[in-house]
């Protein structure tokens, strides 16, 4: 299993060298990867079908508990063979598609990326490796949204689409690591063993809501259902097996996975019964008013999404069959939809079912996958989409009495929005009478058309054979959600009943709605007015605040001026520090511990307090170079008051040459400046001064802390044993802490480098002014 | 700023100086001095001639660039902290002649150790003086 | 006596800052030598200090008769001097093309020539 991971990766990334070559005669090689993928998972059927459950481990990072754990079970295979089966049909597609196109082999990598992020996501075992994975779908789903990245439009929708996502991914890893953490386990599959401790613990409703909002903005459910509209921004057959098969359904198929785990409870039923139930009618009859084919479909892809996460918050054994049915049967019409939109983009260079009509004369084939998906998705007896719709119904009249009308109605109204919605799709462009510009259109490639024809035809047999598709398939991915025998039996025929009744009226009233609404450009004015109040203002909304809030924020802080950086930092030091010493209370002094005052030092400091004040304050730079040396050779008497010879010795010399150096360099450059009003000097007095008595009293308090001399001493006993020197402070130089003061040459060697390249790298006569 | 009153001096000046620079070198392990500040009063030696004869003369002197004293005060310490893995101690071991010599006392790899510093300090303090006083713009 | 250091430590640092919020730039390098050496001073203090006892062992004996000054801060210190030096000499050197680029001691005038060829 773990080779059909890295097969797509290692491709990827092969077309990074090779892309050249793909981009003309090798293209048709791109195909065969998730085609010989799609046979391999082809073969395990009958070996799931029979029960069986696949495991493999790989040790990745165990300490952390990242192992590469993968694991095979039914709904797994229903989505590896989702993903790889549509996406050999799209590979074929987009191969044709996007013939030309000057960034051929980079989609085609990003889409290997994709199909390897999504196989790793339903195949992996571990909670970690599956974050893993689903944050390299997010990725992937940007770059192939902003593929056409000339256009604004498009990085637009692409940033949401990660925004939203990526957001979801935060909360998810939350929710995931808080999951691993109660049950003592990152694996999958022992989680269930944990069921009572995750249901019983305090932190369910934590864990369960961070896992609900990564699987809502992954899923596209309200309300962060925006980014999906705005995602058809990307080439159709990135819509088709993104936006609408497989990358959507990650967040189904979290839920599905976590089924098991974390369901049962009123908390995770009602949420997910109202989150999806108003997700599927809000989205469902929004997309009656829309006039652009990819965004109905989107619409409806929503709309289908909800119905997913719908079923499972019913949560029952009737639910759960619906649930792992639906998804296969959605996949199938939606990406056909998809694909055929994408050949009547492609070839009439409008999407606008409007303008849109007679085209089966011209594209027949096409027409005819299109109306095999739209019958599929209206339920139509004997096509797939009505054993769906069959067991939908079957799932919301099996609930707990006095919920029954509300689901089913909302089921009901849901579905016959989506019946309408899906002849517009499916039908309208293509009966009617033919305008003339569309006259001289001819059928594309073969290679175009034939992979939706196939998936249309799908829904057609898989309708007729029920039973066939349900024991091999759909058993065992009910089984898995449930985590228990279904005992599921599919068939076209259950008698004259309920259900029957009520998914012929949903057929009627589709069909009577599609022929009373007829879209148009002002109806998408009035339904847009809503989105002012959507979510997604508020989203964006936020998102500008933020921006704006950086913007004054670096502004403020980093405007520029050295100075007012200065003086953020020190008033920051100076209100910490206040208040650390505030907190440690009052200072004592005692002078009866002070080395007594002698009349030298008070010169001495005298001298240094007058020279100070002239640094500050004097206009001449000869004078303040000056000041500053009576300053050192102050400071330097100081050391010697206070027995540090060396340090007297070293600062004398050193002073010396400080003020030799700032003579050759400064003589030649005037007087100060006078820069800063009166008002601002008095400012920056009162913040130095008050600076200068924080760091006094810092000062005072260490000057009666109690000193730890151990290492002193050691310095002080050993300097003759171990060193054989009587000077200390230079045995710990040149001995005990010799290595450091090695360092410090080097700096200084560095030092010298950069004044001397600084210095004898000449100026450019451009560089001068 | 040429004084014949300063040349004549610092002719004398600088090998006393220069005497001193290294008497404090040498004795930096015993009494306040040391690396550091015997290559600092060294450098203020040389600094002094060059005030009073000008740089150029003093680079005649000196015959190399000073930068050159970088890599060799490096070098020198560089071996005296490697040394002593020879003899199978760890690096920075102090290793020690039997004998004293008079004056300077005992003589060790920490004193070569010093004298490397002693050549870096003075290689960096001429170095950087020396430019900044020969780049004329 | 020790309350005289900490005076002293405390104007090093207050004219210190003083000096880093003006905008000429040779003051700039002033404020910073002056907060150099008053973080010396405060290390100084962190020792044991006292007087008239330096950090070496007396020539007859071989280890310390007496108390003795604290040598780790006067160790700690000779670096952060001859380091500083190397800093205040990179730091000349670099004012001074900066000066011979710019033509000016404000730093405030190294902002705008590069919004201007922006």
């Amino acid at each position: 299993m773990l080779f059909t991971i890295l097969l797509g990766l290692i491709s990827s990334i092969l077309l990074i060298p090779f892309g050249k070559r793909f981009k003309s005669s090798w293209s048709i090689l791109l195909p065969f990867v998730p085609t010989v993928l799609f046979i391999y998972y082809l073969g395990y059927i009958p070996k799931v079908a029979s029960g069986l459950t696949y495991f493999q481990e790989i040790n990745w990072v165990p300490s952390l508990g990242v192992n590469f754990n993968l694991k095979l079970d039914g709904l797994s295979l229903l989505f590896c063979l989702l993903i790889t089966g549509i996406g050999t049909g799209i590979f074929f597609y987009a191969r044709t598609y996007l013939k030309g196109h000057p960034y051929f082999d980079r989609f085609f990598g990003y889409l290997y990326l994709f199909m390897s992020a999504m196989l790793g996501l339903v195949l992996s075992d571990n909670i970690l490796l599956l974050f893993i994975f689903w944050e390299l779908t997010s990725i992937s789903s940007f770059f192939l949204i902003g593929f056409n990245n000339d256009q604004e439009a498009s990085r637009k929708s692409a940033m949401t689409a990660l925004t939203i996502t990526g957001m979801g991914g935060f909360f998810l890893l939350a929710g995931l690591i808080l999951i691993g953490n109660v049950a003592g386990t990152f694996k999958i599959s022992e989680l269930i063993e944990y069921r009572d401790v995750i249901l019983n613990h305090p932190q369910y409703p934590l864990i369960l809501g961070l896992i609900f909002l990564g699987a809502f903005t992954k899923s596209a459910q309200f309300p962060f259902h925006f980014w999906l509209p705005g995602a058809m921004k990307a080439p159709t057959p990135v819509s088709a097996y993104l936006h609408s098969a497989t990358m959507v359904k990650a967040g189904i198929y979290l839920l599905a996975r976590f089924f098991p785990v974390l369901s049962g409870t009123d908390l995770w039923t009602y949420t997910l019964m109202g989150i999806g139930g108003f997700t599927m009618l809000y989205s469902a009859i929004h997309s009656l008013f829309r006039i652009d084919l990819k965004s109905i479909l989107a619409f409806t892809t929503i709309s289908a999404l909800g119905m997913l996460v719908f079923l499972l918050g019913i949560g029952t054994k009737q639910a759960v069959i619906a649930a792992s049915v639906f998804i296969l049967v959605h996949a199938l019409y939606k990406a056909t939809l998809f694909l055929v939109t994408g050949i009547v983009d492609h070839e009439t260079g409008t999407r606008d079912i409007t303008r849109l009509s007679g085209l089966k004369k011209v594209l027949g084939p096409v027409a005819l996958a299109a109306g095999l998906a739209a019958l599929s998705s209206a339920g139509l007896p004997s096509t797939f989409g009505f054993i769906g719709k069959d067991l939908i119904y079957e799932a919301t009249l099996h609930v707990e009495s006095h919920w029954i009308l509300i689901l089913t109605v909302i089921a009901v109204a849901t579905n016959i929005c989506l019946v309408a919605a899906g002849f517009m799709a499916g039908f309208k462009p293509f009966i009617g009478s033919l305008p003339q510009e569309f006259e001289k259109l001819h059928l594309p490639y073969k290679s175009m058309w034939i992979p939706p024809l196939i998936l249309g035809g799908l829904g057609l047999i898989f309708g007729l054979f029920p039973g066939f598709i349900g024991n091999y398939l759909s058993y065992q991915t009910a089984n898995s959600i449930y985590a228990g025998d279904t005992e599921m039996h599919l068939a076209i025929w259950h008698g004259f009943n309920t259900v029957l009744i009520l998914s012929l009226v949903t057929l009627a009233a589709g069909t009577f709605l599609y022929f009373i609404n007829k879209p148009s450009a002002e109806k998408v004015g009035f339904i847009e007015k809503f989105e002012k109040i959507s979510p997604q203002q508020i989203f964006t909304g936020y998102a500008n605040d933020i921006v704006k809030f950086s913007e004054r924020f670096t502004n403020f802080f980093h405007n520029g001026y050295l100075r007012s950086y200065h003086m953020k930092i020190i008033l920051f030091a100076e209100g910490l520090l206040i208040y650390k010493l505030w907190q440690s209370g009052p200072i004592k002094i005692v002078f009866d511990n002070l080395t007594p005052l002698t009349i030298y030092e008070v010169a001495v400091v005298i001298i240094l307090l007058g020279a100070l004040l002239i640094v500050v304050s004097t206009p001449s730079r000869l004078t303040s170079v000056v000041a500053m040396s009576v300053i050192g050779y102050c400071i330097c008497l100081m050391y010697v008051f206070y027995s540090a010879p060396d340090l007297a010795m070293t600062q004398f010399t050193i002073d010396t040459l400080s003020t030799v150096l700032f003579v050759l360099v400064l003589y030649k450059l005037p007087s100060f400046l006078n820069l800063a009003s009166a008002r601002e000097r008095y400012r920056d007095s009162i913040v130095a001064l008050g600076f200068g008595a924080i760091l006094s009293i810092i000062a005072l308090k260490v000057l009666y802390e109690p000193i730890k001399t151990e290492t002193s001493d050691f310095y002080g006993e050993n300097a003759y044993i171990l060193a054989k020197g009587k000077n200390v402070v230079n045995l710990i130089l040149a001995d005990f802490r010799g290595i450091d003061t090695m360092f410090e040459t080097v700096v200084l060697g560095i030092a010298a480098l950069g004044v001397y390249s600084l210095l004898k790298l000449r100026l450019k006569s451009s560089e001068k002014e | 700023m040429r004084s014949i009153i300063l040349q004549t001096a610092t002719r004398y000046l600088l090998p006393i100086l220069l005497l001193f620079s290294f008497f404090l070198l040498l004795r930096g392990h015993y009494y306040p001095g040391g690396g550091f500040v015997g290559g600092l009063v060294a450098s203020i030696a040389f600094v002094l001639h060059s005030f009073a004869n000008g740089t150029e003369a003093t680079m005649k002197i000196l015959k190399r660039k000073p930068l050159s004293l970088i890599p060799v005060g490096l070098g020198i310490s560089a071996v005296s902290v490697v040394l002593p893995t020879f003899f199978g101690l760890p690096p920075m071991t102090g290793l020690w002649w039997e004998e004293k010599v008079p004056v300077i006392g005992m003589i060790g790899s920490a004193l070569f150790f010093d004298l490397g510093v002693y050549l870096v300090v003075i290689g960096v303090v001429l170095t950087i003086l020396f430019t900044i006083s020969l780049t004329k713009d | 006596m020790e309350l005289l250091l900490v005076l002293v430590l405390g104007l090093l640092y207050a004219a210190g800052v003083y000096l880093i919020l003006r905008r000429s730039m040779v003051k700039l390098l002033l404020g910073i030598m002056l907060l150099g050496n008053g973080t010396n001073i405060l290390i100084f203090l962190l020792g044991s200090i006292t007087k008239g006892k330096p950090p070496v062992i007396d020539s007859n004996h071989n280890v310390f008769q007496d108390i003795y000054a604290d040598p780790i801060p006067q160790a700690l210190i000779l670096t952060a001097i001859v380091i500083s030096f190397a800093l205040t000499a990179f730091a000349i050197v670099l004012l001074k093309r900066v000066y011979a680029l710019v033509d000016s001691d404000d730093l405030d005038d190294l902002n705008t020539p590069e919004e201007e060829d922006i």
